[in-house]
Formats: structure tokens, sequence, C-alpha cells
């Protein structure tokens, strides 16, 4: 499919500020706290006064403790655009792409886009944060627990992976092979919360989470914000930092009744999002230099880059298998650590590490070619699916 | 099953929509949702059919019969009364009527279940309410 040249909103917008507060275990502000600080350091970045901003997109993570009130918390006055969005791990992307479409709408100029979460609170778990026993429900619905299901998504996600390994006959050394790699990258970035070295040993040792996850097949858990302020690319030029332009974007919601005739494990949103966000960039998975993946588990993103097209559909454990995905590799995946070692803000995780990247201010890890970046974000239990492909590059994504 | 020194399994809670699948159990039958329109089955309770949008859903009874679409084994201790459990599957089958049912697998070792695998139903009491399972057929 072809876009038109005649409306292309994918050459028209850029992000232009970035702002994260730190990444960490430890319980200091609330969300609406984080988002602040998150929101005023990418106006600091970005070379903007927060009166420049008339648009706001919110994002709450599993707390869901900050919804369009935040607009008043953070005393933004006169916005032309707000709502408070929820297609969970995907939303972080959706933000970014109704922001562009608006801006080149006409309905807004400077777009905050912003995710904050505050899970963990003193005496509480990353488990019990994410998978905790709620009250009981009643009929149907009371089931799962009679078997013991709890531990809602790392088991979802586990019985997602598990039929990928039955089907296809994917390891549990191909698995490992992802957290290794996502750490070495790790390594080289001062806001990751893991930074030690991790082996496949290390992987294998790690307790079971839930049987085919070990703990180190799981994205840790981080209170924390992320900001980022999205304009249009001929504003962008004016400010302060590299524009960022989305050359790009694309999502995908396949549906699943759970029933006969869906694949939905082993077949992410991924293959509908990217058809739109190749075809608007004009790029194929051969022009992707740098891929930041929404990483809850290391098995997203083994079966997102089937996805994506970097190999076949089951291949995806073999694909990583040989470390291609790490630092000097020949597909550099997740490279700040993703989710899985780096810091757990939903969707914003890969959007934030895809803006240093292509800005070309990773530092030690940053990846020298890096003509198109794509992000993968990623919601529900492989439900909800959103692509950018952002570019260092005025011209990318105008070509077709 | 639990003596009195154990804490009890957390039973199924019967409600007034789910009532004649558990009276259905009692008779160690298995009964799924039914379009009356589209004859899609559907799992879990809908008030809508997802395949025709019809809202005309009734009871049908199912085979029981159908194959293991993917299982984990649980090591953790989420609640006192699967002590004496863990580790124990979680199993997603596919029955041959179409739904995805999640249950255990009873009768085999955790190590024999295999994605594919056929299975069937059978029930077992918790507490005084029948609970589905499944065996290697």
């Amino acid at each position: 499919m072809q876009y038109s040249a005649a409306f292309n909103p994918s050459g028209g917008a850029a992000i232009v500020g970035l702002g994260m507060t730190e990444m960490t275990r430890e319980y200091s502000y609330s969300a609406t706290g984080l988002a602040g600080i998150a929101v005023k350091r990418a106006l600091d970045d970005a070379g903007l006064k927060k009166e420049d901003i008339d648009g706001l997109f919110i994002n709450a993570g599993v707390t869901n403790s900050i919804s369009t009130p935040l607009q008043t918390s953070l005393g933004f006055r006169d916005l032309k655009l707000l709502n408070h969005m929820n297609a969970a791990g995907s939303t972080a992307g959706q933000m970014v792409q109704f922001a562009s479409l608006a801006i080149q709408a006409g309905m807004a100029s400077h777009v905050v886009c912003v995710f904050a979460d505050d899970p963990l609170k003193p005496g509480t778990s990353a488990g019990a944060a994410y998978g905790g026993i709620s009250n009981r429900s009643t009929g149907m619905a009371s089931l799962p627990a009679s078997y013991g299901f709890f531990s809602g998504a790392n088991t979802s996600y586990a019985l997602a992976a598990r039929r990928h390994m039955g089907l296809y006959g994917t390891t549990q050394d191909q698995l490992g092979a992802v957290a290794v790699s996502t750490r070495a990258w790790a390594t080289m970035n001062p806001a990751a919360m893991q930074q030690k070295p991790m082996t496949l040993d290390d992987y294998h040792g790690s307790r079971w989470i839930v049987e085919p996850f070990h703990l180190l097949d799981c994205t840790l858990v981080s209170n924390g914000a992320v900001a980022v302020i999205v304009t249009a690319s001929d504003r962008a030029r004016d400010l302060q930092q590299p524009p960022v332009y989305i050359a790009g974007m694309g999502q995908g919601h396949p549906g699943n009744p759970r029933q006969a005739g869906y694949e939905n494990e082993v077949n992410t949103g991924a293959r509908i999002a990217r058809d739109t966000a190749y075809s608007m960039a004009g790029v194929g998975p051969n022009d992707i230099d740098i891929r930041e993946l929404y990483d809850c588990y290391t098995y997203t993103t083994l079966v997102t880059l089937e996805d994506y097209g970097f190999c076949e559909k089951g291949e995806g454990g073999a694909f990583v298998e040989d470390g291609k995905l790490g630092p000097g590799g020949s597909h550099p995946t997740n490279t700040g650590g993703g989710q899985l070692s780096g810091y757990y803000m939903w969707g914003m995780t890969p959007v934030s590490e895809a803006v240093i990247q292509t800005r070309g201010q990773g530092g030690e890890r940053q990846v020298q070619k890096r003509d198109h970046v794509l992000v993968s974000t990623q919601g529900g239990i492989l439900d909800w699916h959103s692509t950018l492909i952002l570019s260092p590059n005025a011209d990318a994504g105008t070509r077709n | 099953m639990n003596n009195q020194d154990q804490i009890p399994r957390p039973a199924p809670i019967v409600d007034e929509s789910s009532q004649p699948f558990f009276d259905a159990a009692a008779d160690a039958v298995l009964l799924l949702q039914r379009c009356n329109l589209c004859q899609a089955y559907l799992w879990p309770l809908r008030e809508v059919c997802t395949e025709c949008l019809s809202t005309d859903l009734s009871w049908a009874p199912a085979t029981g019969n159908g194959s293991v679409h993917s299982f984990v084994i649980m090591h953790r201790l989420f609640h006192p009364a699967f002590q004496e459990d863990v580790p124990y599957n979680l199993t997603v089958v596919e029955l041959d009527e179409g739904p995805r049912v999640t249950s255990i697998i009873k009768g085999i070792s955790n190590e024999e279940i295999r994605v594919g695998m056929r299975v069937s139903a059978n029930w077992h009491d918790v507490n005084g309410t029948p609970l589905l399972h499944f065996e290697a057929s």
C-alpha cells in the first residue's frame, strides 16, 4: 500500500524534547510529581517554555493514578488538545502518533506526551504491584483462581512463549540469549537499573517466575516518568536539539477471542502495524538500523523481531541465538537495556531510547548508523501495538 | 484433598449466570455457551457473540475433547492452598468445538505435557463444587 503524498503527516512532525526522571525502585514522588519532573526536563531539553505547550497526552501506568486532571496539577492553561490515553503499553507510540496528526491538522503546535507510574511503594513488591491477588471474581471468572492462576501478566506471556516453543522448537537458551544481549547494552547506559554484566549461566540460574520464564526473562519494575514533546518539523529545526523526525507510523490490534483459528500468542499486532509504518516511511526491514522493541519479556523481543520481518515466523529463536542483537552485532536491538535491564516505563522505554539514538546522544552505546530507528510499543498480552520509524533526516518518509 | 489443618482452595463461586454450567458439571457434563444464530461456541461467558454479534445465546453440551494449546508450570506459591501442588501446571486446552479453556492437566507429570497433545475433560471436587480438569486421552 502506498501512502498518498498529498497528505503526509509522517514527513511533518518531529520529537524535539525528552525528559526522564531517575528510574528507581525507591518511592520519592507520586506519579503526578514524577510526571511534572519529566515534563520540566523535556521542556528544558527542547528549549521550550511551559507557555509554548498547547497539547497534553497522558498515559498512566499500572497504578492508573494520573489522568486529565494532570493538566491542572502541572498548571497548563488554555490547551487545545488533551486526553488520557489507554491502550496499555502501546499507548506511548500512539500518543506520539496522534500528536503528529493533530499538529499536521493544525489543532495544536507543541504537544507533550507523558507517562508516569509509581507502582513501587514502601512495603509493596513488584509482584504485588503487577500480579497481586485481587478480589475474587464470581461465576466463570472465578475459575482461574481455583486453578491457581495467579501472577497474571507473567503467566499469560509465559503461555504465549510456551506456544512458540511448542510450535517452532524455540529453546530456553534462545530466550536467555535475548536477556544476555539486552543486559550487555544496559552495562553502557547510566540510566539503566541493572548494569551488572550477565551470562547465560546467570540467566539459567535465576529462579523460575512462571516456567518457561526465569526471573531474567521478565522486565524489572520502575517508579519514574518520561515525557516527549512533538512539534512540526519546520519548528523543530529552530529548537536546540537535533530533530527526531517521525518518518513512519502505524498501529495493529489483532483482537483475541481465544478460540480456534487465532494464533495471537505467536503473531502480534506488529504484523499489521509494520505495513502501514514501512509504507509511510518508504522502507523495509533491511533499512532499519536500530530496533527499540517493547520487551516486557525476552519472548516479546523474539516474537516482535519475527513480526517486523527481520526473520521468518518461527525462526526468531535461531535469529537471536548468536548475539546479533547485542553491542557490535548486525541487528542492534534495545540499545539502552530495554525494559528487561533498563527501566520499565511501558512504551516510553523504547520511545526514549529511540530518541537518544536518533539524535546520536547514546554515548558509549551509540550505534553509528541511525538513518531509521524502529520503535515498537506493545500492550496487553500481545493485544495492542503501535510502531514509529524515527530518523535524523528531514527527508525520511517523504520520498514516496 | 485438603485436611482440616489446611487452608481451603479457592472454590469456584457459582452465580446466577454460571448456574447452568455448574449444574451440568455436577453431572460431569461440560456446557459451552453457543450462539443460536451462527452456531459458534463461546468461552468465557459472553453477552454478545464474538462471531456475528447476536445476543441470542444458550448453553450446549461439548464433547470435552481437545488438545493442549499451551501450558506453564507454576513454581511459586501465590496462595497457601496450593502448597502441596507446587510446581503445578496451568494448561490452555483448545476444545474441538473451538473455545480455549484455561484449566489443569491431571494424571501425568508436568514433564509429560506437550503442546498439541490430545486431552479430554474430567471433573474433580473442590469444597463441594465440581471443577473441570483434563487428562491425557
